[in-house]
């Protein structure tokens, strides 16, 4: 793999609330590669988008803080700049797409007047130049009659031709990396499929890294070089698309791929569910947060917070008993 | 990855295709889509011409043939024509003074008008910029800014005013239209400012916000380019509601002795006295029912141009109301 693009290390957001301190990213490292696609997968609340926001800076004190850790882009320590370099790098190296494409264009200006407003930002061109920018932009994520389109407001584009806005934004300053949180969630199945063609294409045209957040294992499974499962603000699983797939270590990931539908199998039971829900983040007890959903479960669960431990070359995972576990009959029969 | 010769592309349609299949398709600017919008807005372009015209007279008073609004007039004989009711010379009348009411309605509506458009503006840019603050950064900052507005809006409108009616006036040497505007606009922002703060409490968490930061924006762009245009409609209900009541206002303070003070016109203070007079047995109705008229008149066309504006400033309104 080429260099390290981006480097998160042993990363702590916390939220203050009423009822206490929750603790959305607990201690979570990882590293993009220059050009990797990197899936971030977990169910509502385990803290992706956070780490997202974290790296953008984007968490907003008093409410939430970036207590611990650090967190590397380009060599740079992005916790360490003033708010003024920090703006240079939203945006403009690092850049964001987000989840509903309805809500993320503002209503009051056409999409022509706020892709030339964000190139403006970050490139020193003219109006009339960050125009001809903007129709190309337009013009490489697909959009028919890109100058027309150019004074369309917002309201007038389906959700598809928006988040092709939002693509043609996020690259248009040609970052090094794109934060792509759930962007087909709001999507139906057919526009979703063609909307992570277009990411996956332009970005290995630009050999721009993604870090795509999402809670569909089938999203990412065609898309990313490596996937990290994350469970309760922590890691549980990472490693590349099939080691993920069909090495999987940690009961958690397991339980994701059983319950996904699978078009290739007649299916006679019903389909497999993770018992209970996830814990709350606000005073969680020492051990493995998964461990009240686990099968596998036993005392040392309670009692040791299980650490990420590297089982093979970039398989990292966080349960005591991996490789051990027979995941099998939680996630079924590898796929062909 | 692939190199895409563009315009071959299946997925994307030219403006030639499209006028092959003989649609064509003009796009609309904003400016074009406003116009039409309030064009076929009927009560509110009707408000506009007439504010039009009322704003016209009050500006080209000194050209027109109008008689001097502060002097006594006379008859052939010498004697002043006080209270003669509308007639031929007089189309609305004189006054218990012998002035033309005519001409003091017109030159009244100068000072009305100043005052109340000065009055909306300050309030409108005051209310704006504390909420907007208050309600963007939040916190400390939204706490004191909230706490003063809680103070102005608690102030009553007529003592205070009145013990600072003299004060003003010294400080602005007798330009009195501009007193009362200063007066009105510090005691009137409250409102606008608590609205602007609810507004920018929800918008701000928007994702297009988020998608504004994440994109690099400065914190006063985004308040200023990206927050303020979203809330813009009841700002401009607002302002055009504070500009009615300015008028009122003025009325009162005048009746009161605190506003414009007689020999100068203004539409309340001309109201007010002539209602003193009807009443007082004169039947000098038209004392009351010309600058009445004239303030009823200029109140409810502003009342409806900013409800027409709002409506077509809004590009994602569809629906028309006639």
């Amino acid at each position: 793999m080429s260099e390290p693009l981006l480097q998160v290390s042993n990363l702590r957001t916390f939220f203050s609330t009423e009822e206490g301190i929750v603790r959305a990213v607990d201690g979570l490292s990882f590293t993009i590669h220059k050009g990797e696609k990197f899936g971030v997968v977990g169910e509502s609340g385990s803290g992706k988008s956070v780490t997202a926001l974290s790296v953008m800076r984007l968490i907003e004190p008093p409410a939430g803080e970036i207590v611990t850790g650090e967190i590397t882009f380009k060599g740079e320590d992005l916790l360490g700049l003033k708010d003024e370099e920090m703006r240079k790098v939203r945006g403009g190296q690092i850049a964001m797409i987000f989840q509903d494409p309805m809500t993320a264009l503002n209503p009051v200006y056409t999409i022509g007047n706020q892709l030339i407003e964000t190139i403006m930002l970050h490139q020193s061109v003219g109006k009339s130049a960050a125009a001809e920018i903007a129709i190309q932009a337009l013009d490489d994520v697909h959009i028919p009659n890109p100058k027309v389109r150019m004074e369309d407001y917002p309201h007038q584009l389906s959700g598809g031709m928006r988040q092709r806005v939002m693509i043609a934004m996020g690259l248009s300053c040609d970052p090094d990396l794109l934060i792509a949180d759930e962007p087909t969630t709001a999507l139906d199945v057919t526009t979703q499929a063609q909307i992570l063609d277009l990411m996956l294409v332009l970005t290995e045209e630009r050999n721009t890294a993604v870090m795509l957040i999402t809670h569909d294992l089938g999203v990412v499974a065609g898309f990313c070089d490596n996937i990290q499962v994350m469970y309760a603000g922590r890691l549980a699983e990472r490693g590349t698309t099939d080691f993920i797939f069909d090495d999987t270590l940690h009961p958690y990931t397991a339980g994701l791929l059983g319950s996904m539908t699978r078009l290739d199998e007649v299916r006679e039971e019903r389909l497999y569910s993770i018992r209970g829900a996830p814990p709350s983040l606000i005073d969680p007890p020492n051990g493995c947060r998964f461990r009240s959903r686990c099968d596998f479960a036993k005392e040392i669960c309670t009692r040791d917070t299980p650490l990420p431990r590297e089982i093979s070359e970039d398989h990292w995972v966080a349960c005591h008993f991996a490789p051990d576990l027979d995941l099998i009959r939680v996630k079924g029969e590898p796929v062909g | 990855m692939t190199d895409r010769p563009r315009g071959d592309d299946p997925n994307s349609y030219s403006a030639l295709d499209i006028e092959a299949e003989g649609l064509t398709v003009e796009p609309i600017t904003q400016w074009q889509l406003f116009k039409s919008r309030f064009v076929r807005h009927r009560l509110a372009m009707l408000a506009a011409v007439v504010l039009g015209v009322i704003l016209l007279l009050a500006v080209f008073a000194d050209v027109l043939p109008l008689q001097n609004p502060t002097q006594q007039l006379e008859d052939e004989g010498g004697r002043i024509v006080n209270l003669l009711s509308p007639r031929g010379d007089y189309w609305f009348g004189t006054d218990e003074l012998g002035q033309d009411v005519l001409a003091r309605v017109i030159y009244g509506g100068r000072t009305s008008l100043t005052v109340a458009v000065l009055t909306g503006l300050m309030v409108a840019t005051f209310g704006t910029l504390v909420g907007s603050i208050a309600g963007y950064y939040g916190g400390w900052i939204d706490t004191l800014l909230m706490r003063f507005t809680d103070l102005i809006l608690s102030l009553p409108l007529l003592p205070v005013a009145i013990v600072a009616a003299a004060w003003l006036r010294e400080t602005f040497q007798g330009r009195e239209a501009l007193s009362l505007a200063v007066l009105l606009g510090t005691l009137l922002w409250g409102t606008l400012a608590r609205i602007v703060r609810a507004e920018f409490l929800s918008l701000r968490e928007k994702e297009f916000v988020e998608a504004a930061r994440a994109a690099g924006a400065r914190d006063r762009r985004i308040i200023f380019r990206h927050i303020l245009p979203n809330a813009l409609s009841p700002i401009i209900v607002n302002a055009t509601l504070v500009i009615g009541t300015a008028i009122i206002l003025e009325a009162a303070l005048s009746f009161l002795g605190f506003g414009v003070r007689p020999p100068e016109p203004a539409w309340g203070q001309m109201a007010a006295n002539g209602g003193r007079l009807a009443v007082g047995g004169s039947g000098a109705w038209w004392l009351v029912l010309f600058p009445s008229v004239a303030l009823i008149v200029t109140v409810l066309s502003v009342n409806f141009l900013g409800d027409g504006l709002r409506d077509a400033l809004d590009p994602t309104q569809t629906i028309e109301r006639k």
